[in-house]
């Protein structure tokens, strides 16, 4: 450092050639890059959005003029608000049986030592790394050697299923990154294990439980491969899509998946600026 | 912000252990878990063991299609691997799932770098805008795909306007190029947020030391800052290879019968022929093969964290 200080207007170190192409990329063509990733993520978005006001005839194909119609009347296509309202129901019923059960698991994964914990870890694991074409598969091979008939319920089971170990690997992270002590001074100010638990514990982990309750909606309401595989004649959205995209898919099917998106938006926009409240109140 | 934050407390949470009181308890924790875990042994492991049992049964002389017996017939598996029909799209599987993890990596990995280093005080906006995607339906997206790379989209016009598509020849969808893009876009945000956390989480302090000792920029990301990474590349990689090659959504919207991959076949032989055994001996080749690639590549780059 001496050097510095005998000459202030040293010359700048050389530097090498790929480190100068490095500053430069670092400057300009990462953002430039960055700007044409995000295009890509976000133009099938984009086109959805705005093909929901596409004037289309049977098939929303080709942009044929503007029209506010299919926001004011998104049943207006067959089936479209039916097959909402099965996913609707299916992810509420799958999101709060999974998260109740997951929070369960990630609850006694993280705060007990025992017997057969690291297997149990396995087994959350693994659905999370199975294809979804297994797993479908596989319960639908159940269904069908026990003769259960397929449809709204069986494709809730389905769900439940997968969205579990989404939700202990939320709940665990947040269990995991809570400070023990707060509940060790909870104790030294005569709470009782019980006590402490759901007056210390329970509120800090609100947030968690809520992450993974949304995650387990989105990944319930989203799903079609399993869905597809245990559904039956039971329509959902994802499945209504899949199934019209040869017939054409009608515009209110932008809208609802438009108004989803903005509704999804919202709720994360919220928490973010509760969050920030939060911390500096 | 779930995703992100499930995504990138997996490795956290492998990382740094629990900083948790351990309790020893006898039964609490068995009976706490048991209903999520009765859940799972029923509809996870139950329904793959039925599923082993089924790719071995073979149809009912005589029988009504759809109608198998247990026969325990492992030449069900030869069968089914030496039959061009059934191992070309699997190969494909493989191949379009490999191009789509490494087109997710070039692409994510600098986003994430972006994102965790250049974004300043909009960082949160950028993360929500890499999981905005996940809130429009996934097949409304790939249709939207389909829409766009079509020979009447905008891209095709736009190509043949630059001059690269003449009039007549050409185009992008129904191709392998357009599944490929498929794949690699919807499994992008899976790349790219475990690459953001574990590159969030490299110390400022230690990429200036590499400068201060004479390894600036691009030495002291390759020698700091990459190899910090790599459990997120490695997470990343696994998050978009494995449900890549098991997808078929894909492959139905934007390829033709020449993209077929694995999962159609999957998917066509358990519902439309009601060919279960074949069905179920795919199913389990593409979980082994799976496994298999999961395995050597975790070796290879050796991360043990992971699991």
């Amino acid at each position: 450092m001496s050097a510095v200080v005998e000459s202030p207007v040293a010359a700048p170190r050389k530097l090498s050639a790929p480190t100068r192409v490095w500053r430069w990329f670092g400057s300009n063509v990462l953002r430039l890059y960055a700007v044409i990733a995000f295009a890509y993520l976000l133009l099938p978005v984009v086109y959805t959005f705005v093909f929901s006001f596409n004037d289309a005839g049977k098939s929303n194909l080709v942009w044929r003029g503007f029209t506010l119609d299919n926001w004011l009347n998104p049943c207006g296509a067959p089936e479209v608000c039916g097959s909402l309202l099965n996913s609707l129901a299916i992810g509420f019923i799958a999101t709060a049986i999974a998260t109740a059960l997951g929070t369960l698991i990630a609850l006694s994964l993280v705060r007990y030592r025992f017997r057969g914990r690291s297997s149990t870890n396995l087994l959350i694991f693994l659905p999370m790394a199975t294809p979804e074409v297994v797993l479908g598969s596989s319960l639908l091979a159940l269904f069908l050697n026990l003769f259960v008939p397929l449809g709204f319920w069986t494709i809730v089971v389905a769900h439940i299923m997968f969205c579990i170990s989404f939700v202990v690997v939320t709940v665990k992270a947040r269990l995991a990154s809570l400070d023990p002590r707060l509940e060790q001074a909870a104790m030294d100010l005569y709470a009782n294990e019980r006590e402490a638990f759901r007056r210390i514990t329970l509120p800090l982990l609100a947030p968690g439980i809520a992450a993974a309750a949304l995650l387990a909606f989105s990944l319930s309401f989203d799903d079609f491969i399993i869905t597809n595989f245990n559904s039956g004649q039971v329509n959902t959205f994802p499945k209504f899509v899949y199934v019209s995209a040869n017939r054409g898919i009608p515009p209110q099917a932008n809208v609802i998946a438009s108004a989803m998106f903005i509704i999804s938006l919202a709720i994360v926009l919220i928490a973010q600026l509760v969050g920030r409240a939060r911390r500096k109140g | 912000m779930s995703i992100a934050a499930a995504l990138g407390d997996v490795q956290r949470d492998n990382l740094q252990g629990s900083p948790q009181p351990q309790r020893r308890g006898r039964f609490v924790p068995y009976l706490l878990m048991l209903p999520g875990l009765l859940w799972l042994g029923v509809f996870f492991v139950i329904p793959l063991v039925t599923l082993f049992m089924m790719s071995l049964q073979t149809a009912v002389p005589g029988g009504e299609i759809g109608e198998y017996e247990q026969t325990f017939h492992f030449a069900n598996y030869v069968e089914v691997l030496t039959d061009p029909s059934y191992y070309t799209p699997l190969f494909r599987s493989f191949v379009y799932a490999a191009c789509a993890t490494v087109l997710a990596l070039l692409i994510g990995y600098p986003l994430a770098y972006f994102i965790a280093f250049k974004s300043g005080r909009f960082r949160n906006v950028f993360l929500i805008m890499v999981i905005a995607p996940f809130f429009v339906s996934f097949i409304l997206r790939t249709i939207a795909w389909r829409q766009i790379l079509a020979d009447e989209g905008p891209v095709v016009a736009a190509m043949k306007w630059v001059g690269f598509f003449s009039d007549g020849i050409g185009g992008i969808y129904p191709s392998a190029l357009a599944v490929v893009l498929g794949l690699t876009y919807n499994f992008l945000p899976f790349m790219t947020l475990p690459i953001y956390a574990s590159l969030e989480r490299v110390d400022p302090k230690l990429v200036e030391a590499a400068g201060d000792l004479y390894a600036p920029g691009f030495t002291g990301f390759r020698k700091v800052t990459l190899p910090l990474s790599m459990p997120g590349v490695v997470a990343g990689t696994l998050l978009t290879f494995i449900p890549a090659a098991g997808d078929y959504v894909n492959a139905a919207l934007l390829g033709n019968s020449k993209n077929t991959m694995i999962g159609n076949r999957i998917d066509y032989a358990f519902l439309n022929t009601n060919d279960y055994p074949t069905a179920a001996v795919l199913s389990f080749v593409l979980m082994a093969c799976i496994l298999a690639v999961v395995l050597v590549y975790v070796r290879r780059v050796g991360t043990e964290d992971l699991l």
